[in-house]
């Protein structure tokens, strides 16, 4: 029977709307609004600390971020009576652009697995409500995610705190310090957490969206690689402004820059606004299409 | 009991009833292909989106002008006469020539003492100072030359000493040899001599108008009986290239050289004429020109036996990418959608064979065929020749629509020979079929579509990205672009880089650490490596 109990159960979902307060019906075990989310929380929690994969690449992030961000600072040099025209902060956090694969494959995986291993509807049998299976999933990823994303942002700061003044960009040369305590570093640096969190998120919705896990891999990679290739080679001014402006990664890295912030094609907390659209519609569409497909 | 009749059977027996030719494998493989929807729609969206994409890059390259107050114009009406070199090559032929016409053989000697110039004031970003200041450029150059006539583009030899390469001997804009080193000065000035008779031209050089040395010889075939011989001075635009975080900046303002020449010495037909000054392709002193920003200088000024001689522009074959001073299209630029189809087919074929593991569908296979490294071949062929058609379909429907619309948009194509274009065209296809059977490979090593994938992705496309995108700087992008499997894309890469003129290294302006096959060997190796560890993993693994 438990094919009735999932589509009894969908029902329940879709009443389980802030004020409807009729969900005691379907989850005698659950009674108050609270515990629903919670559950699946715990749930979720559970399923991916017993694994070992999302560790790792949750230490991979943090690894090939700061890695190829020490790999940047170290080979980019100033040589004395030259102007640079070098965005230090930005140079040191450039290991955000491949950490972001990683995260992106943790996203994936976190939701596809569960289909190619059938995992998806013992889940779905537990937890009828597709929404809260789905939210508990998004903000467990946000919290791993957000905590990776700390320490790798804050080693590549560490790292270009410590490399760059030694070659050449050093504060007597108009260079600010890479570290905190400097306002557009500290943006950039807690932007560049946000960013990678909401990359995540784009990933979840497209696996969700996708379901399976190769094909979802290829299009988030694709979201987060491809804007940035076509951008280095159209031609087009227009066109060039309309995809720094709208597209997630060229918009969202925007709130690494500190300097020449006038000639953006976007505001900082703008761009991360649009990257902030892309997950956002990315999960709604994933939610929706968890609700009104079988799984 | 077949069990039993199994089990006593000699390795080599079983061999021989178990073997499957190659041919079945092949077409075993070939229908699992074709009949999974999802490959097949896969494959095709690769070639589409590889279209799209190349063909809305180079559509959405367009230049707009306005001369004068009048109505602005696009495209292909703002360009100025773009001269086309003997070998068919978009040139640069700008210079200030100071010449006497030479019928028959003949030969100029001369000595030069100084090679001098301005370009514009950099030093505080862009060219707008409206200042000159003293320097030269890398390829600020002056010497003598026999040229075919004063017409852009005609076939010519010249000797030269040159700002930063010493002396060198270049001949028909894209030849170019090395002489003496070191640069010229008074205390060590430069001899040079060009000799012509009848196809044959000849260069020398000397520290001291006494011990010549043979520089070159060419062969300009099919050069009139009267040409123009003389002296000339040229320099390219002063270029300021900073890459830094998200692009290269590149500031970039004239320049003018100027030299001095003595001893200047004709034999055959030419000696005693009068010397007429031509500033050929517009290249007189920068003062003079339209862009022009200081006091103009006198071009040529001769006192006595001497001669001062002031030019601007090039005499070089024009290259893509910034300096080049106009907008330039390769046919490499239109297959920038190569990404999106290799992101596509990658997935298509890492599932290919990791999606047998996850079915089961491996145990069936193995059992039908149970040589291992027949199935791993029968893959990559399969995945492998599918993925090369589609990339070849792409890559032709990419360039022959995409090249008129941007020739139509002002961008002037750089043309290579026929048979560049078809190594381009054959080499795209080829990277997306090797791309396919590395990703099969990988699919096979680690057994899982999600692995194979992202390794597939990110070590083919990342170091491209990282590179072109100067997240990375120069010298680390290089290495990368060398020695992962996307040093391959280099086999796209159609315009040769010349030494005699200042380019901008980045896969982006079409220029590739690696020569095209060097590039594509690297890719080849990691195909054959990958290829090599799946089979030793298929061999020892169960499955």
């Amino acid at each position: 029977m438990s094919n009735v109990s999932e589509v009894t159960g969908r029902g329940a979902a879709w009443t389980e709307e802030p004020g409807c307060g009729d969900e005691g019906r379907w989850h005698p075990t659950a009674p108050r609004r609270a515990s629903g989310i919670t559950v699946a929380l715990h749930a979720e929690w559970t399923k991916l600390r017993t694994v070992s994969g999302p560790a790792w690449l949750l230490l991979g992030v943090a690894v090939l971020t700061i890695a190829v961000g020490a790999a940047a600072t170290g080979a980019t040099h100033c040589p004395q009576g030259m102007t640079c025209p070098v965005d230090t902060t930005r140079l040191s956090l450039s290991g955000v652009m491949a950490g972001q694969a990683v995260v992106a494959i943790l996203a994936v995986l976190m939701f596809s697995n569960e289909y190619s291993s059938g995992m998806i509807r013992v889940t779905l049998a537990a937890m009828p409500s597709r929404v809260s299976v789905l939210a508990a999933k998004a903000i467990l990823l946000a919290g791993i995610v957000l905590v990776a994303a700390a320490v790798a942002v804050f080693g590549s700061v560490v790292v270009g705190h410590l490399i760059l003044p030694g070659h050449g960009f050093t504060a007597a040369r108009g260079f600010h310090t890479v570290w905190l305590s400097y306002g557009p570093t500290l943006r950039a640096a807690c932007g560049s957490v946000l960013y990678l969190g909401l990359i995540a998120l784009m990933s979840l919705g497209v696996a969700v969206l996708v379901r399976d896990s190769a094909v979802s891999i290829g299009v988030s990679l694709a979201l987060l690689y491809l804007f940035p290739i076509v951008l280095a080679f159209i031609g087009n001014e227009q066109w060039q402004r309309r995809l720094e402006r709208w597209t997630p990664t060229s918009a969202g890295l925007t709130i690494q820059d500190t300097i020449g912030l006038k000639g953006l094609a976007i505001t900082p907390w703008a761009g991360l606004g649009v990257l902030a659209i892309w997950a956002g519609a990315s999960l709604v569409l994933g939610g929706l299409a968890l609700r009104l497909r079988d799984a | 009991m077949t069990a039993a009749a199994v089990s006593v059977a000699r390795p080599g027996e079983r061999a021989a009833v178990g073997r499957i030719g190659f041919g079945p494998a092949l077409r075993a493989e070939w229908t699992k292909f074709r009949s999974v929807r999802g490959w097949v729609i896969g494959m095709i969206l690769a070639a589409i989106l590889t279209i799209f994409l190349g063909i809305f890059t180079a559509a959405n390259a367009g230049i707009g002008c306005q001369m004068n107050g009048g109505p602005v114009k696009t495209g292909k009406a703002c360009l100025p006469y773009i001269p086309y070199g003997p070998g068919g090559e978009v040139v640069t032929d700008s210079f200030y020539f100071v010449r006497q016409p030479l019928a028959g053989n003949g030969s100029i000697t001369a000595r030069v003492t100084s090679l001098t110039g301005q370009h514009a004031d950099l030093s505080n970003g862009p060219a707008n100072s409206g200042q000159n200041v003293p320097g030269l450029a890398d390829w600020a150059k002056a010497g003598i030359i026999i040229k075919q006539s004063t017409h852009q583009g005609s076939a010519y030899a010249a000797m030269m000493v040159t700002a930063g390469h010493g002396v060198q001997m270049q001949y028909n804009f894209t030849g170019d040899t090395a002489g003496m080193a070191g640069n010229v000065s008074a205390a060590h000035p430069r001899w040079l001599r060009l000799t012509r008779s009848g196809d044959t031209l000849t260069g020398y050089d000397s520290a001291d108008g006494t011990n010549w040395t043979r520089v070159g010889t060419v062969q300009l075939t099919g050069l009139p009986s009267s040409v123009q011989i003389g002296m000339f001075a040229t320099s390219p635009g002063y270029t300021v290239t900073q890459s830094s975080f998200g692009g290269s900046n590149n500031n970039s303002g004239p320049a003018q050289a100027t030299g001095v020449f003595d001893h200047v010495g004709l034999t055959g037909a030419a000696s005693g004429g009068t010397w007429t000054g031509t500033a050929v392709g517009g290249g007189g002193p920068i003062g003079a020109g339209p862009q022009g920003n200081g006091a103009s200088a006198p071009p040529y000024t001769r006192s006595g036996g001497a001669f001062t001689i002031t030019g601007s522009g090039d005499i070089a074959p024009v290259t893509p990418g910034p300096g080049g001073g106009l907008p330039t299209v390769t046919v490499e630029q239109t297959l920038v959608g190569i990404f999106i189809g290799l992101i596509v087919i990658v997935v298509v074929a890492a599932m290919f064979f990791s999606t047998e593991y996850r079915r089961g569908l491996i145990r069936t296979t193995l059992a039908a065929t149970p040589q291992r490294g027949v199935v791993l071949a029968a893959k990559a062929v399969i995945i492998g020749a599918v993925a090369f058609v589609t990339g070849a379909i792409a890559a032709v429907v990419c360039i022959a629509v995409g090249i008129p619309r941007a020739e139509n948009n002002g961008q002037v194509l750089l043309k290579p020979p026929l048979i560049t274009d078809v190594r381009v065209i054959v080499g795209t296809a080829a990277v997306l079929g090797l791309a396919a059977i590395f990703a099969v490979a990988l699919g096979a090593i680690l057994r899982r579509s999600a692995a194979a994938i992202t390794l597939a992705i990110v070590i083919v496309v990342m170091p491209f990205l990282l590179t072109a995108l100067n997240v990375l700087p120069a010298t680390v992008g290089d290495w990368l672009l060398r020695l992962t499997p996307a040093a391959g894309l280099a086999i796209e890469q159609s315009i040769p880089r010349y030494f005699q003129v200042a380019t901008v290294t980045n896969p982006v302006q079409g220029y590739w650490p690696l020569s095209p096959y060097a590039g594509f060997g690297v890719l080849c190796l990691w195909v054959a490596g990958a290829l090599a560890l799946a089979l030793v993993m298929l061999r020892r693994r169960d499955a």
